[in-house]
């Protein structure tokens, strides 16, 4: 049997932490996608050594506090207000390597008119869009993305399309306006997954690098807070109900 | 030339970085003047046209989140829309300069010239402990002094500042002398200058983080009493005013921007008929001139504040007089600008002449 001083010296190693993430503790609630996407973006942003040139805006919602897990330069912005922020970043810092990370509330619902013309201005920028279908940080609310018949803190019987409108799939009309590059949507459920999440983020970081205009990468994922489940339950109702709303794959990329 | 051409003309002359605003009356020729200029092709300066005033502000934001010398400009409605921005950057402490080239309210209200924002541009207008340092205009060459001067405190107390135009000024065609051309700040300066705090990429250092959020109670108290250190400072060293006809003077008139000019006029009507009157133009509406204006209540009679509006700005000359002697606002509103005669006649009223 290995001693645990032998397991653990650095020949062995097969996988470390990247650096870009802190040592902070994660606020984030077990079982939430955040943690893991995060961890993409910081070995992303490691790997295209471009930590001195990237710039984050967090936006108002559960990845408000993004700033304190990614050793890179951080702007907070107001809610739904980051493609507008990372619009003026990038237009004053063309060189730089600037993103958003945002939630379906903020982008999808009150920042909708910021994430339509930064796209449609073609901003030299990337979203990293977290579409868990519902409001995590401020207790369960329904979100544009949230499914029909899903239940809420403010959809209590199920969303009724006739009272709260249908889901908004803003990644499919993203991929119409002329500004965006690559626009995907992934999920980070499963080692394979989080593999081609992270492969489409390195893309979108790569088209900044070669100025082709907005990459929008959407990540599928879990608030099993907010949906009341298990996270193993959460991962099964995402796959069972989400995927098929949300399908995974690559909506354009030129 | 006009005195919203000036303001564009003034931006790319003094250095500034970038411009981010959204069409609307009666401001626009700032935005058209820029893109006619193409000062991007000339000093670097970025100009954007935003989707609106929301988008605009928090472009601004971001901007100057660099260390960048970054401006927008607006009339009222769209000044309301920038508040959420606007207090996100004082929240911030990111300086920038916002004009404000103020029309007719409430709602839509009209396009023609008002000073019924003066509440709003110096008492916050956004939610939150904060003041933005307010400069009034009163003639097409101070709107181009201010464009400087507003950016020179802004970056000095790491706040946002505002140009508190109207119509008038931002309409009228005067002589001016334009400020000789300043260089953009290199990368080297803003380093120096703002390289603590601005997203900037972090090499050899911290990162950087520029927010207004702070979970703890004590930890956001403990910000906003550094925050009102910094007004108190502002409020002891930036006080900027003109007196004229004071020395002598039985009544004076407190006036501000268009109101000031219509009130010169004033002034020398009441002196021809023998009626001792002074102007008082506060230059800085925030920090209010409220000591130089303590001091004249005790040696005159009365004071009239006179506005483009219901009266705003007599309050603050009321706290500054303190119940010394009578002030009284006169003031026409919605866009109707008073003449001169009109402001005599007001005045004799208010005082019982």
């Amino acid at each position: 049997m290995s001693h645990i001083q032998d397991i653990t010296k650095p020949e062995h190693l097969v996988y470390r932490k990247t650096p870009l993430l802190t040592d902070n503790i994660m606020h984030y609630c077990p079982g939430c996608t955040h943690g893991v996407v995060h961890k993409l973006v910081g070995e992303v942003i490691e790997e295209l050594n471009i930590q001195d040139q990237a710039i984050g805006v967090s936006p108002v919602g559960c990845s408000v506090l993004a700033y304190n897990y990614l050793d890179i330069d951080w702007a907070q912005a107001a809610h739904g207000r980051a493609p507008a922020v990372a619009t003026g970043i990038s237009r004053l810092h063309p060189e730089k390597y600037v993103f958003t990370y945002q939630g379906d509330g903020d982008l999808a619902s009150i920042g909708c008119a910021e994430i339509m013309h930064a796209c449609s201005r073609g901003e030299n920028i990337v979203v990293i869009f977290i579409n868990n279908a519902i409001y995590g940080m401020t207790g369960g609310q329904m979100a544009p993305t949230t499914l029909l018949g899903q239940v809420t803190a403010t959809t209590p019987y199920g969303r009724d399309p006739k009272l709260n409108g249908f889901p908004m799939k803003i990644t499919e009309l993203l991929a119409q306006l002329d500004g965006t590059c690559y626009v995907t949507r992934q999920s980070a459920d499963t080692p394979g997954a989080v593999r081609k999440a992270k492969n489409a983020i390195k893309k979108a970081f790569q088209n900044t690098r070669l100025r082709k205009g907005t990459s929008f990468v959407e990540i599928v994922g879990t608030c099993n807070s907010g949906w009341k489940m298990t996270p193993v339950d959460a991962n099964t109702w995402m796959r069972e109900n989400m995927f098929p709303k949300y399908p995974l794959g690559d909506i354009k990329d030129i | 030339m006009k005195g919203n051409e000036v303001i564009a003309e003034a931006a790319i002359r003094c250095g500034c970085d970038g411009y981010f605003g959204y069409p609307i009356t009666p401001q626009s020729e700032v935005m058209e003047t820029l893109m006619l200029r193409k000062p991007w092709e000339e000093t670097g300066m970025v100009v954007l046209q935003a989707e609106s005033e929301v988008a605009a502000i928090n472009m601004v934001y971001g901007a100057a989140a660099c260390g960048k010398k970054v401006m927008t400009s607006s009339s009222s409605p769209g000044i309301s829309l920038k508040q959420e921005g606007i207090t996100y950057l004082a929240g911030a402490e990111l300086p920038c300069l916002v004009v404000d080239v103020v029309r007719g309210g409430p709602g839509l209200g009209t396009i023609q010239p008002a000073q019924s924002d003066y509440f709003q541009a110096t008492k916050g207008g956004g939610h939150g402990d904060y003041h933005l340092i307010v400069l009034a205009p009163a003639s097409v060459q101070e709107m181009n002094d201010f464009v400087d001067l507003g950016f020179e405190l802004a970056f000095k107390y790491r706040n946002p500042a505002m140009i508190l135009s109207d119509g008038v000024i931002g309409q009228m065609m005067e002589k001016v002398e334009l400020s000789p051309y300043k260089p953009r700040w290199t990368d080297e300066e803003i380093e120096k200058i703002s390289g603590s705090w601005a997203l900037r990429g972090k090499k050899n250092r911290k990162r950087n983080i520029v927010t207004s959020l702070e979970l703890d109670s004590y930890g956001q108290e403990k910000f906003n009493l550094k925050l009102q250190a910094k007004y108190r400072e502002i409020e002891a060293k930036e006080v900027r005013y003109e007196e004229i006809a004071c020395e002598d003077a039985d009544y004076v008139l407190v006036a501000y921007g268009s109101s000031a000019r219509i009130c010169q006029k004033t002034v020398k009507l009441a002196r021809e008929q023998g009626i001792k009157l002074g102007l008082f133009r506060p230059i800085t509406l925030y920090p209010f001139p409220t000591e130089a204006i303590t001091k004249l209540a005790g040696r005159v009679k009365g004071m009239l504040s006179v506005e483009m509006s219901a009266g705003q700005m007599v309050y603050d000359v009321r706290l500054a007089v303190n119940g010394k002697v009578k002030v009284e606002h006169y003031g026409r509103l919605g866009g109707v600008i008073h003449a001169p005669e009109e402001v005599l006649e007001g005045f004799k009223s208010a005082f019982g002449l």
